[in-house]
């Protein structure tokens, strides 16, 4: 990986923790209606992963799905349009932060069911396949996922089938405040993979080139095998489930611990220094993100609000 | 013209969808080899192959899954229910998926895909493999459900939702399967159009007759019954359920006065309460001069012993005498 790839890493996961923030900023000010699922902490992965895909390769996200979105190249205005209800969203106020689609970009969707996009991705790669597409698709989905039925049917199918699927497990340690300790028999989550004769392996979710690596290694084999494989990739979320968790199912000395030791934005800087990466070059890219973030903040909120009208009508194509 | 079994007429629709778009997929349990339990889709893996005829593993969740899959990036799939009872192992795809999709996303995809399958009673299968779980589909915004009642209307509708880019429940009663009558196995509609209309099917000035699935073919029997040969009778096949076109209805009732609606499934949050609901709150209000009626199934799980299953069915008599009922005494 050259020295640019490696500043578009830190770039892209400084967005996505910037993007976070300022929902966060825009929630407390009673700018935003309903709830969202916070990310922060785990933008290595969703950073890793997609920036090691093509455009054409596609991905299904989950209810967690900001980052996956804005590092498949979605533009943050449109996204802060959607989170405020504007005709400018990428789902003109319908989806909201939960259902961000980006076709354009190879984002197939997030999703609020949970396990919910492991068939769809299914299907998109027999699309594939039978359209003689030469990509894949990277399906996201958490560690709670794996105990619904459909991650077992999605894989057993997938395998049986030889489908270009990259099943990315984000293995954040905890669905909801159930840790995945207490959730998942047998203890890992790999190895269900390597029950239905999928090649899986676990790795540091929290280290963007370890992802990144990871995902751009599982897309080549899985281009020339045509078969799926799998991925967990070990992360954790500093923020609670969603904005009403009061954090009860663990302790502030584990998020402290994640938040000092393992941040993966930290560690990155860490990295890039030692490798002789100007400090000035990180502020540089820094101040420009933050540009970014507030010009598209300010222009959403300035949009139009989706016009109520029509909702019936856009129910059906 | 050919005369033909609602089963045959279905793989008919079935090849012209495959012939005309190579994105065009089946998927479903025992598809292939077996014929599908019901043999509608026999010989067809001799000849579309296995690539386009799949045998999936029994896991309907992910065959309809995939078909949202499939259908949100360009192909065209058609995947199978065997009984149409197991549709419950995949109500996340298709409720919380497919029919959200297109709306939830602002309009960015569609989802043109079929799920096929066999529902009703009439076989002694019993609870779990007899049900016609239909209105729970109308409930949904963005679906689409369609039921035939015979090889003709089989045919077209199963074409008609073929080039509707919306998802779409298309239930078959078991018991039409083996209809036969002549068929015009027609080209590929340029539109849907042809979904969301009901059909008079029989004119008449006395009483309205609302039904669908195969119901309407009990009702088709029952007033050629003798003790009704003085009444004018006019019966409409609602054949798709979601969007139900009730002005045909409407407009019906406005000359008949009467409206007796029939149905194999409950009666309870169905397909008939509704449609007695919209009767009644239409300008066909004033012209009722009895009750709407509702002649549905016993609210109780299928039986499996064959006299028990016909107590639970409206059976021919029964609605003979409440024709008769509705009439008579005025």
């Amino acid at each position: 990986m050259n020295k640019e790839n490696k500043l578009e890493l830190y770039r892209m996961m400084l967005l996505i923790r910037l993007f976070e923030e300022a929902l966060e900023e825009m929630f407390s000010r009673g700018l935003l209606h309903g709830t969202m699922h916070l990310s922060i902490g785990q933008e290595a992965t969703a950073t890793g992963a997609c920036l090691a895909l093509e455009r054409e390769d596609l991905i299904t996200s989950t209810h967690r799905g900001h980052g996956h979105c804005l590092a498949k190249g979605a533009d943050p205005y449109k996204m802060f349009a959607e989170l405020l209800g504007r005709e400018d969203g990428y789902c003109r106020g319908r989806g909201g932060s939960m259902h961000i689609a980006d076709l354009s970009n190879g984002n197939l969707g997030a999703n609020g069911i949970v396990a919910g996009s492991l068939t769809i991705s299914v299907g998109a790669a027999l699309s594939l396949k039978i359209q003689k597409l030469d990509n894949i698709v990277l399906c996201f989905f958490g560690d709670g996922a794996v105990n619904e039925g459909s991650f077992h049917e999605a894989l057993n199918l997938a395998s049986l089938w030889e489908l270009p699927v990259l099943f990315v497990c984000e293995n954040n340690q905890y669905g909801m405040s159930m840790a995945s300790e207490n959730a998942v028999a047998g203890g890992s989550i790999a190895q269900r993979a390597e029950s239905y004769g999928i090649k899986s392996i676990s790795i540091d979710g929290n280290d963007v080139e370890e992802v990144y690596n990871s995902v751009l290694e599982f897309k080549e084999t899985i281009k020339s095998s045509g078969k799926p494989m799998f991925i967990e990739s070990v992360t954790y979320r500093y923020r609670g489930h969603s904005k009403s968790d009061r954090n009860l199912y663990r302790t502030s000395e584990e998020i402290e611990f994640w938040k000092e030791e393992k941040d993966p934005l930290k560690r990155f800087i860490g990295k890039l220094t030692e490798e002789d990466v100007e400090i000035e070059t990180l502020k540089e890219i820094e101040a420009q993100v933050r540009e970014v973030i507030r010009d598209s903040v300010k222009k959403a909120l300035q949009s139009p609000e989706s016009p109520k009208t029509n909702l019936e009508e856009d129910s059906y194509a | 013209m050919p005369e033909i079994t609602t089963g045959q007429a279905i793989k008919e629709a079935l090849s012209l969808c495959l012939d005309s778009n190579n994105t065009t997929f089946i998927a479903g349990e025992d598809i292939g080899v077996y014929g599908g339990a019901f043999g509608v889709t026999d010989g067809l893996l001799e000849k579309y192959g296995e690539e386009r005829i799949k045998d999936t593993p029994i896991s309907e969740d992910v065959i309809a899954g995939l078909a949202v899959g499939a259908a949100i990036t360009g192909s065209k799939p058609i995947v199978e229910m065997q009984f149409s009872d197991f549709i419950v192992n995949a109500m996340d795809p298709i409720v919380n998926q497919a029919a959200k999709l297109h709306f939830m996303y602002g309009g960015a995809v569609n989802v043109p895909m079929i799920v096929r399958g066999a529902s009703g009673a009439g076989t002694g299968a019993a609870a779990q493999h007899s049900q016609s779980l239909e209105s729970w589909f109308c409930h949904v915004p963005g679906l689409k459900v369609v039921t035939p009642s015979n090889p003709q209307n089989a045919y077209d509708l199963l074409l008609a939702s073929f080039v509707d880019p919306n998802p779409i429940i298309f239930m078959e009663h078991k018991l039409i399967y083996k209809l036969k009558s002549e068929v015009t196995l027609g080209p590929l509609p340029k539109d849907s159009s042809k979904l969301g209309k009901s059909k008079v099917v029989l004119e008449g000035k006395d009483i309205t007759i609302a039904s669908y699935s195969n119901m309407v073919n009990t009702v088709l029997n029952a007033v050629k019954d003798d003790s009704l040969k003085d009444y004018s009778i006019e019966v409409i096949d609602l054949l798709t359920l979601s969007p139900l076109d009730t002005e045909t209805v409407i407009t019906s009732v406005e000359n008949t006065h009467k409206l007796l609606m029939c149905q194999e499934a409950p009666g309870s949050s169905s397909i008939g309460a509704t449609l007695i609901s919209e009767v009644v709150s239409s300008r066909a209000f004033n012209s009722l001069n009895k009750p709407p009626t509702l002649l549905a199934g016993l609210h109780s799980p299928m039986p499996s012993a064959k006299h028990l299953e016909t107590a639970v069915i409206p059976q021919e008599e029964d609605i003979v005498m409440k024709i008769k009922e509705m009439i008579d005494n005025e």
